[in-house]
């Protein structure tokens, strides 16, 4: 066997085994006494703890009779489980057909499995992207802002340019400017605004609030009676908003409540049932948290795979399909900050920030993803699309990454 | 789940564990009683070979029944030796909410036996050097794959020589020729790499080194699982029991069978019980380059980043990555701290004053929790804006403001004895602490308690810099 320091012997050293090693498949009725010598050797060049791991693997009689000759074939059956629930569908936006004016409607949920465990069931629904549209100017990242640097302060043409050079699913309206402490915009400011993005695009929307939970339920309500049927996502309905005016009034004109809750699958449940009191499970879809990757990703993460895993398994309150603010990734300082020169890029950091947080959530079950980077949602669209493709690995130049010169 | 399980991890109760105990109540384990001891073995907070009248002949049978019982779903697996050893699986569970994952995945950067050795050396100081400091952790790469590109069993040999005499990172050595992977383990005989790999066309000759240099080996069947298990199968009964497995990493149209993959073979192990799917998994990310065409080189890394994230979320254990840029290594490094942190522990940062920039005895003074995610959030508005201030952390117990105040653990008690802990008062000459607007219930009991004046501040850290220039006057 081979050791340190020893150069000619080590160059030797494997023949030299491999020939006691075929010495001792052919006779097994090996001299003992040679053997033991070979024990000594062991003991010397391994250190005591070593050596006392290897030494069982040399079992002087069992290698001819154990090692086997040829491949052991057995089979690998794959682990497929079923669940008793289903993923409540919901359906995005609505065409003229079914009361709406969008171009096409999106169904998402409906969900029988884990997220992608295709070998037990294909994907029901495609994941859905909706893109980020502010309705005043706000503080963005450059690596954002040189993408949409000519369409700010426009939300129509913000839009537009989403989803005709940026492919959106949808467009989220972010209702920034009616926060009292901004602009205080009112309500009926806010529906002009709606209804410029509703006029310039013909995806499904996102009306977006800004946060304060009494200016938000008036403004949800003007633009839920002002476009009734056209099944909007009122983005958020919250705890600490007045949850019967505002699912009565999202009902009542047919459009569907993201039910949002802090981190929490009870605080989940718990607003989840005050909404049924008003609105059909159909007509819900939920936002557990999203936090950035490095800024507690991890309590996102495992939040919404209990979630699903839990609503699969027959928790009908966490059934339904959820929705991640993925955009929350460029909270995370490494994401937008300018760092010493071995992390730059930070053009392609931050992208890379907003994509990562996204899969991270995407092999949990989100169903929709709020984001904001063009390439980032590139990536997402490219990598549901593979996903759900149902197309196979061509396994034939795999191996070749042991060799490839890159 | 209705999944059946073998030794699972939720019915192993203290009460099994202790049965199986001396019940000598010795406290020679540093616990006060045998039934602690069992209470701490199932939480995996402390191990059995710290009991020492289990170490005792007498009782070798319990001990081996112990170790049977404690065995985790997927075995661990060392590569590389001393200081740098690592450790790839030894998985408990599926599922991170089920229980800790242990063994953070490693990651490995490539080095190829046709750069010259200046670049080799040069390569493995920068895999050495990086280095990212994150709420208290350093992310640092783990291992280097030395790759043989040139087929040529010297040009092997002298690659891995230069690797074993630069760094003492454990090595994956990967050669899919025995002969060329031989001549390489010649060069580090008492290394302990991990061998890449036996597959269906040259097992013998791989088991053969495994068991003559005592090294873990890799068992790769690209998306055939049937015969990835034929392999190992084959391996344990050959006497090669530290496995690692390679069902193969495929870009692009190939991650549906990629993830599929991953997620069986474990889901196989820690639901199913199956022993051959019970080694650590390999992910070749790297794979991104294969193939590559006229694809920009940056393009290929973002794929080849995101890919070891999936990757990272769905079970791999161990990573071979070719881009070794900043850029693209730092998500994955970020996202690996994230998934592998204990998911029963809130993250905490330690109570206590922080200091930005550089403030004066009329700088603003903050407080917020020690919820890590609060407590990053607040520093990372106040470092953004370059604001010269005081911060006391106050112990919440892991609560963010909301839920703290909601669940008693941020109360104006704690306030109070924090703000006369930190010191403060002989850094600023004011008396006002600007609290956040989340903790206004508190407000008055808080200016009762530590006799400061308090100014409630936004709700959003995000809005301190608009608020110090509209409300703030030492």
């Amino acid at each position: 066997l081979p050791q340190d320091g020893d150069k000619k012997k080590e160059d030797e050293g494997l023949k030299l085994s491999s020939d006691l090693l075929e010495a001792l498949a052919k006779f097994q009725q090996i001299e003992l006494q040679d053997f033991e010598m070979d024990v000594k050797e062991l003991e010397i060049i391994f250190e005591p703890g070593l050596a006392g791991q290897i030494m069982p693997k040399i079992k002087l009689p069992g290698i001819a009779g154990g090692k086997p000759t040829a491949m052991l074939q057995t089979a690998f059956v794959p682990p497929v489980e079923t669940y008793p629930n289903k993923i409540t569908e919901v359906k995005l936006g609505a065409t003229r057909s079914e009361g709406g004016t969008r171009g096409r409607s999106l169904i998402i949920g409906g969900e029988t499995s884990p997220a992608f465990y295709n070998f037990e069931r294909p994907t029901t629904h495609k994941p859905v992207i909706t893109l980020d549209v502010f309705d005043m100017e706000v503080p963005l990242s450059k690596a954002v802002k040189m993408h949409v640097k000519d369409v700010v302060g426009d939300p129509a043409a913000w839009a537009k340019l989403a989803v005709d050079k940026f492919d959106a699913d949808m467009v989220t309206i972010h209702l920034i400017s009616i926060d009292p402490l901004l602009k205080d915009a009112t309500p009926k400011d806010a529906v002009k605004t709606v209804e410029k993005v509703l006029q310039a695009v013909d995806v499904p929307l996102v009306i977006g609030g800004c946060g304060d939970p009494v200016k938000d339920a008036d403004v949800f309500e003007a633009i839920c009676e002002a476009f009734p049927g056209e099944r909007f996502l009122i983005s958020s309905i919250t705890r600490d908003m007045d949850v019967e005016r505002c699912a009565k009034y999202v009902k009542k004109n047919g459009h569907i409540a993201l039910s949002f809750t802090p981190m929490d699958l009870n605080l989940a449940r718990e607003l989840n049932r005050r909404l049924y009191d008003f609105m059909g499970r159909e007509d819900i879809v939920m936002d557990l948290t999203t936090a950035a990757l490095g800024y507690g990703l991890d309590y996102a993460f495992t939040n919404m795979e209990r979630a699903r895993l839990g609503g699969l398994m027959g928790d009908v309150e966490l059934a339904h399909p959820m929705s991640s603010g993925t955009t929350n990734a460029w909270a995370a300082r490494e994401a937008w900050l300018k760092m010493s020169a071995e992390w730059e890029p930070r053009e392609l950091r931050g992208p890379l920030w907003e994509v990562t947080t996204a899969l991270t959530l995407l092999l949990t079950g989100v169903d929709l993803f709020m984001m904001m980077h063009p390439a980032a949602v590139k990536t997402l669209k490219d990598v549901t699309n593979y996903l759900t493709s149902g197309k196979k690995a061509d396994a034939s130049k795999f191996a070749e990454w042991v060799s490839v010169k890159a | 789940m209705s999944e059946k399980k073998k030794a699972g991890l939720k019915e192993l109760s203290p009460i099994d564990v202790y049965k199986l105990l001396p019940k000598t109540n010795c406290k020679e384990c540093g616990q006060d009683n045998c039934m602690a001891f069992a209470t701490k073995i199932v939480n995996r907070e402390i191990n059995i070979d710290q009991c020492p009248p289990l170490l005792k002949k007498e009782n070798e049978k319990a001990y081996n029944q112990l170790k049977e019982m404690l065995k985790p779903a997927v075995k661990e697996v060392i590569v590389g030796v001393g200081d740098k050893a690592t450790k790839l699986g030894g998985k408990l569970v599926m599922y991170r909410h089920e229980f800790t994952y242990t063994n953070p995945t490693a990651i490995a950067i490539d080095v190829t036996d046709e750069m010259t050795e200046q670049e080799v050396i040069n390569r493995i100081k920068r895999i050495e050097n990086y280095s990212f400091e994150y709420i208290g952790y350093t992310l640092k790469l783990d291992m280097i794959a030395v790759r043989s590109t040139s087929g040529d069993a010297e040009k092997f040999k002298a690659t891995v020589k230069k690797v074993a005499e630069t760094t003492n990172l454990p090595m994956i050595l990967c050669a899919l020729n025995p002969n060329v992977l031989e001549a390489g383990l010649m060069a580090a005989p008492n290394a302990r790499p991990l061998l890449y790999a036996a597959n269906a066309g040259n097992w013998k000759d791989m088991a053969e080194l495994a068991l003559m240099y005592n090294c873990p080996l890799v068992v790769s069947a690209p998306n055939d699982l049937t015969t990835l298990f034929s392999l190992a199968k084959t391996m344990m009964a050959y006497g090669v029991t530290d496995l690692v497995l390679d069902p193969g990493t495929f870009t692009n149209e190939g991650l549906p069978d990629t993830i599929n993959n991953f997620t069986m073979l474990r889901r196989a192990a820690c639901k199913g019980g199956e022993e051959l799917a019970g080694f650590p998994l390999m992910g070749v990310p790297m794979v991104a380059w294969v193939d590559r065409g006229e694809t920009a080189e940056d393009l290929i890394k973002w794929r080849e980043a995101y890919l070891a994230s999936m990757l990272l979320v769905r079970y791999a254990d161990v990573l071979v990555m070719h881009g070794a840029d900043g850029w693209s290594l730092l998500p994955t490094t970020v996202l690996r701290q994230n998934i592998y942190t204990d998911p029963r522990k809130p993250v905490a940062v330690a109570p206590g004053l922080k200091v930005f920039g550089t403030p004066d005895e009329n700088s603003p003074v903050f407080f917020t929790s020690n919820f890590a995610l609060t407590y990053y959030t607040v520093a990372s508005d106040i470092e953004s804006n370059k604001l010269n201030a005081y911060l006391i952390v106050v112990e919440t117990e892991g609560s963010a403001i909301d839920s703290g105040v909601a669940g008693r653990k941020l109360t104006a008690e704690r306030v109070a004895d924090a703000i006369k802990a930190s010191g403060i008062e002989s850094k600023v000459k004011h008396r006002k602490i600007i609290i956040p607007g989340k903790a206004s219930r508190i407000s008055g009991e808080i200016e009762e308690l530590s006799g400061w004046k308090v100014q409630v501040g936004p709700r959003d850290s995000s809005e301190i810099p608009k608020y110090l220039i509209e409300k703030w006057q030492p």
